[in-house]
């Protein structure tokens, strides 16, 4: 219960950041905030349960995909940059 | 013979497939129109004679079935028919081969034709009706042929007006008689001659004078009695022809028609009867006179039709209908006689204003005597066809109902005097042309010899008429042939005399101006009529549109419209590209959804 609690929290605080921080850096290290909260659900109940490491695994997998989707996001964010927009604001248009 | 005596239905087909072919090939036939059309009429007149002589063909094919009951469309060629065949027939070929002349410099040549022969047509169709749904039909054809044919130029506002008020004004009379034909069916449960004119007559008097009344506001209508009749003055911006055929001598007569077919049904109903009467013969009188004032050549011939159907219906309401179809034939043929020759005159005059004729006797020699023929015959002075059936009228009217006849003795005298008006300002005198007046082709005079022959001798045709349909016309009387001849020469000398085109219009005094102003408006009944009927109704129909139409309808409608855009605009500000909005949009929902489903799981 209190991993599930302390999970729901670390989701929450993350959603709140990338809801609310205009700093794009900011929202994508919120994003992994989320994943992180999401990937210690899997664990600690995986631990709990009868097949420990399928839940490791998963939690593993997640954060594979994290770092991928994270350096897709930088790579993004560079080029976002490099034409002066840092913000989430600036980008609120697909064209321009 | 014998397809023509089996075959009675071919008077409606022929025409009708001819005003097809003419009405495809409108850029094709040119000058070989009439002579395509004239086959139509020529078959109307060989069904005519062999159903006259060969009796009824008649047939029946079911049209709509409801219920129990079910519409057939009949007809049936009997006597009557067969008499209103031939009239139909002959006037349409004359009319049609005089039009070779009069329209030959016309565009929409063909379209005339075309029209002409549906028209004829949708008349036989109309007179071999056995039944008021087939008639009810042929009824609104011939109408709207009328209003197509009046509105022949219908580039001139005038014409068009007048087309369109003919239309307006019959449909009046229209709408009586489907309330009538609803009342019929309701009753007999049919609406077949056989059926609602059995011997068996199976109506309550209410019922009968019900309809009766409804047919008889019907063929007022039709007909232009009082006070409906004030279409046809203005019918005259057709051309002169089409009023020849139509507004003269067939369709006009298609209400005297009417009730001479459905007499058992007015039989039954002494009111209708009686309507019938005062409205033919206030309508005999009152357009005599007003016909005496006119200036216009084809107006006073107008009103004199107005005021000789009334005679027919004065005829018709004292019960004496086979004397009122005695009346019609020998009026289709003087009054199409005298139509076509004021075409004849106004081809050759260029102008159908009275005050701009004057001695065209000796320009026109072949014209004049017919005009003179038609205007004998018209003026009732024996031994023209004319003098034996007004006569027959005049005597039949004042036996039932004296105070009548002596009105319609009086209209004798009046119509008398506006024909040796007409004729006097027409024919003799001094000329007061602008341009020498020509004589019109043969083709043109060709027909106007043919009428101008039956105007002078269809007197004769009253015996064997009267026996074709089942009756006997009785003898003339010495008293009243006396007094209607006497009359009717007194009518001419004073006609005759009154003629000075100058003199009325600018020696009168100023109250006999006014009066003559006032008879030639029509006494007035087209003023008040605009000013009573049409000024409320044209309110009404505007109050309407304005609460109804823009108010109610179109603020719904444009109120959905409105509703729409405006949320639509609302859900605009959702839409606003930044991605944290849309996150948590999306946040949300999760969270909705979530509590929905542990709400539900509960």
């Amino acid at each position: 219960m209190t991993t599930l609690v302390l999970s729901c929290a670390i989701v929450a605080a993350g959603l709140y950041g990338v809801m609310t921080r205009r700093d794009l850096v900011a929202v994508l290290a919120s994003v992994e905030v989320m994943l992180g909260g999401a990937s210690l659900l899997l664990a600690a109940y995986a631990a709990a349960g009868t097949a420990p490491a399928a839940g490791q695994g998963y939690a593993l997998l997640v954060l594979a995909v994290g770092a991928a989707g994270a350096a897709v996001g930088i790579a993004l964010l560079v080029s976002l940059v490099r034409r002066g927009r840092s913000r989430t604001d600036q980008i609120t248009e697909v064209r321009g | 013979m014998s397809i023509l005596t089996h075959s009675a239905y071919l008077a409606v087909l022929v025409p009708l497939l001819l005003a097809a072919l003419l009405a495809v090939g409108v850029r094709l036939w040119g000058r070989g129109a009439p002579w395509v059309a004239l086959a139509g009429p020529l078959t109307v007149i060989g069904i005519g004679v062999a159903s006259l002589r060969a009796g009824g063909d008649s047939a029946r094919i079911t049209w709509i079935r409801v219920g129990e009951r079910s519409l057939s469309l009949t007809y049936n060629a009997d006597a009557l028919a067969a008499v209103m065949l031939l009239v139909v027939g002959v006037v349409a070929a004359c009319v049609m081969v005089f039009s070779i002349g009069y329209m030959h410099r016309e565009k929409g040549y063909v379209r005339y034709y075309a029209l002409l022969s549906l028209f004829t047509a949708s008349m036989a169709g109309l007179v071999i009706a056995a039944d008021l749904a087939t008639l009810f039909i042929c009824w609104e054809l011939v109408g709207a042929c009328s209003f197509l044919l009046i509105g022949f130029w219908y580039d001139k506002p005038s014409a068009a007006d007048a087309a369109r008020k003919a239309f307006m004004v019959t449909r009046v009379g229209d709408a009586a008689m489907l309330v009538g034909m609803a009342v019929l069916w309701r009753a007999s449960g049919g609406l077949e001659f056989s059926l609602i004119l059995g011997a068996a007559a199976p109506f309550a008097p209410a019922v009968a004078t019900a309809a009766a009344v409804c047919i008889l506001i019907a063929a007022v209508g039709k007909s232009a009695q009082f006070p409906l009749h004030i279409w046809l003055p203005e019918a005259m911006e057709g051309p002169t022809p089409v009023s020849a055929l139509i507004h003269a001598a067939t369709m006009v007569a298609a209400g005297v028609f009417l009730i001479a077919r459905t007499w058992p049904l007015f039989a039954a109903a002494p009111a209708a009867r009686d309507l019938a009467l005062v409205l033919g013969t206030i309508t005999a009188l009152g357009a005599a006179s007003v016909a005496l004032a006119q200036r216009d050549i084809k107006k006073v011939l107008a009103w004199s039709t107005i005021s000789q159907l009334g005679f027919m219906f004065a005829a018709l309401g004292v019960g004496a209908w086979q004397v009122a179809i005695f009346h019609l034939v020998t009026h289709a043929a003087f009054k199409g006689l005298l139509f076509l020759t004021a075409g004849s005159v106004i081809h050759g005059s260029g102008t159908q204003d009275l005050r701009e004729m004057g001695g065209l006797a000796g320009r026109m020699p072949v014209t004049a005597a017919c005009w003179i023929a038609g205007a004998v015959s018209l003026a009732g002075i024996p031994p023209a066809a004319g003098f034996f059936s007004k006569d027959l009228v005049v005597s039949s009217v004042l036996h039932s109902a004296p105070w009548a006849g002596v009105a319609l003795l009086a209209a004798s005298a009046l119509t008398a005097a506006y024909a040796a008006r007409a004729t006097r300002l027409a024919f003799f005198g001094a000329s007061r042309s602008v341009t020498p007046a020509h004589e019109a082709p043969w083709i043109m005079l060709g027909p106007l010899v043919v009428l101008a022959a039956a105007a002078l001798v269809l007197g004769v045709a009253g015996g064997p008429l009267a026996s074709a349909l089942g009756t006997t016309f009785e003898p003339l009387s010495v008293t009243i042939a006396g007094t209607a001849i006497v009359l009717a020469l007194t009518g001419t000398v004073l006609g005759w005399r009154s003629a000075r085109p100058q003199a009325a219009w600018t020696v009168a005094t100023e109250g006999w101006r006014t009066f003559m102003r006032a008879a030639a408006s029509g006494w007035g009944v087209d003023a008040f009529v605009s000013r009573f009927v049409v000024t409320p109704v044209t309110a009404t129909a505007r109050a309407t549109d304005a609460m109804g139409d823009r108010l109610a309808i179109d603020g719904l409608a444009e109120g959905v419209a409105a509703l729409a855009s405006r949320v639509g605009a609302l859900l605009t500000e959702i839409q606003s590209g930044d991605g944290q909005w849309y996150a948590g949009l999306m946040a949300t929902g999760v969270v909705l959804l979530v509590a929905a489903a542990v709400w539900l799981v509960r």
